[in-house]
């Protein structure tokens, strides 16, 4: 079985033309430090409305700091961060919460309510959100279980579920009020192959049927890059190389290239900046 | 860093930390009516923090009943006064003991267990996600837990003060021969209603001190074990602290 792409999960896909046509989210000018670190330095990019987005780079360089800024809970220090039109960051909070309710995301650690089964877990946030009845409820949450199969686990605790499953709940808790926007942190980190390649194939799978936008952060380079249509490669703040996977790979950039191939020396050095190594370790006077 | 700049480093962080609970607590009081339409929250968090406390506040209480009761009974036979001890330790419970060590028990119980509860939803990312869901976590998580402690902590120093009661008359009456009659007559006598407003107000001034407290450094821990860790043990400093405190406050006030 291959890693699902477009063409192989027979719905109808319109490929990717240009980031900068139709974008649900975009992102220009935009600045946020911490600690007085710059993260951004002036971030721009689009994501594509239809699309799968990669959004990559080293660690520690607000991949999900971007996330928690598309989600409006945290605000940049200069420039936009638009989603379907809307500045997130002027928004009042009620506006704010009605944007949020278009939008699903998948924490890298899942985020389970440890308190309710995983039924009551993806049917949370339709009971805060809407007056649906509980029938109504009930086949919803199933239905949402049903496409992650994970339906006959409805009864189980977070505390019985495998990472695997954990995040395929929270998937289906992300996606169960049909969001327009779903927003993934690193949801590879910590699976083993077969929950990696089911995630994988259920990030394509419900994109292309629910007529999702996906906003993917990894650093599984090599996954990501089969189910993604577009990919951003982050780095010092700034978007160092953004196209189709397959072109990323082939990049000029030595950088670029190296995040693709994961060589462990390139322009990201193997060796923190440290003085000579003989004369360190001949205790030679510095 | 010299000692003075110090101390001044440290009252400006403590006026900003203030000032951050006043705007948390303007913040619950405004979601307060929304978490108030439901009451099954509510019930659960009064379960949670009143009902599940009440076997250390009974235990406590009947022997701090017993120790007043022997206390009393030995300072007042000597004036031969035994004949009052019902009266005093009503005196005692009602206006003072009673809210007193029900709000300390409750910040070590259900305090710490608040704190620790929202600190590790927090570090676990629980509230953050309720967030994207565009669910309020102060309406949904916070004001619930705060009324449930504002509900919790009078009922729990009403239980307190009755065992307490008890206790005195076991070791008063039971044990030390005080007249029966003498204790409760006298009791009718001397404690009069502004005697027990003055405990229902401390009671509550002292729930919503322990329940702000908890929440709010449960609410703003660093998620980390050892950050979940220092707001348990900040949550029962604080509101051991603010609880004298206010106790002496309230009571040179009605006094």
């Amino acid at each position: 079985m291959g890693w699902p792409t477009p063409a192989s999960t027979g719905v109808r896909w319109k490929p990717p033309e240009s980031v900068t046509a139709d974008n649900l989210v975009e992102v220009s000018g935009l600045r946020f430090g911490r600690s007085g670190r710059p993260i951004f330095s002036g971030l721009d990019l689009g994501v594509r409305r239809g699309s799968i987005t990669a959004i990559m780079g080293p660690s520690g360089t607000g991949k999900t700091t971007l996330l928690r800024m598309i989600t409006g809970q945290l605000r940049p220090e200069a420039g936009t961060v638009k989603v379907g039109g809307l500045d997130v960051a002027s928004l009042a909070r009620n506006e704010l919460f009605d944007l949020r309710r278009r939008m699903g995301m998948l924490f890298q650690n899942s985020a389970l309510l440890t308190d309710f089964n995983v039924f009551e877990n993806v049917a949370f946030p339709v009971r805060e959100n809407t007056r649906l009845p509980e029938a109504l409820i009930r086949q919803l949450v199933l239905t949402k279980l049903n496409s992650v199969g994970l339906r006959g686990a409805a009864g189980l605790m977070p505390a019985e579920l495998s990472g695997g499953m954990g995040r395929r709940v929270a998937m289906a808790r992300a996606m169960v009020l049909d969001p327009e926007l779903l927003l993934y942190d690193e949801p590879f980190s910590g699976l083993d192959p077969i929950s990696l390649g089911v995630v994988l194939r259920l990030i394509r799978l419900n994109n292309d049927a629910l007529g999702l936008t996906s906003i993917v952060v990894s650093h599984d380079v090599a996954e990501i890059s089969h189910i993604a249509d577009h990919c951003f490669v982050i780095s010092e703040g700034r978007v160092i190389a953004s196209g189709a996977p397959r072109e990323l790979a082939e990049s000029p950039s030595e950088l670029v290239r190296q995040f693709m191939t994961g060589a462990a020396d390139g322009p990201v050095p193997f060796h923190y900046p440290a003085p000579d190594y003989a004369e360190q370790l001949l205790g030679k006077p510095q | 860093m010299t000692l003075p700049l110090q101390l001044w480093d440290g009252l400006l962080h403590s006026l900003r930390k203030l000032g951050a609970a006043i705007l948390f607590l303007i913040e619950i009081l405004k979601q307060c009516p929304a978490a108030l339409a439901r009451p099954k929250l509510i019930s659960q968090q009064v379960r949670n923090s009143g009902v599940l406390s009440l076997i250390i506040i009974m235990t406590s209480a009947f022997f701090v009943g017993m120790v007043i009761g022997l206390q009393g009974y030995d300072s007042l036979s000597r004036l031969r006064q035994e004949d009052i001890l019902g009266a005093g330790v009503a005196l005692t419970l009602f206006k003072e003991l009673g809210p007193v060590v029900t709000a300390l028990l409750f910040a070590g119980r259900a305090g710490t267990s608040l704190a620790s509860e929202i600190g590790l939803m927090r570090a676990t990312d629980q509230l953050a996600a309720m967030e994207v869901m565009a669910i309020d976590p102060i309406r949904r998580i916070i004001a619930p837990r705060f009324i449930g402690a504002v509900i919790s902590v009078p009922l729990l120093t009403a239980v307190f003060n009755a065992i307490g009661i008890l206790g005195a008359w076991f070791i008063g009456v039971q044990v030390m021969g005080v007249d029966n009659g003498a204790f409760w007559s006298q009791m009718q006598e001397y404690v009069d209603p502004p005697d027990i407003y003055e405990g229902v107000l401390k009671s509550f001034v002292f729930g919503v001190t322990a329940g702000l407290v908890a929440v709010f450094e449960g609410y703003n821990a660093p998620p980390t074990a050892e950050g979940v860790g220092m707001a348990t043990t900040r949550t029962v400093v604080t509101t051991s602290i603010l609880v004298l405190i206010f106790d002496y406050t309230i009571t040179a006030y009605l006094l």
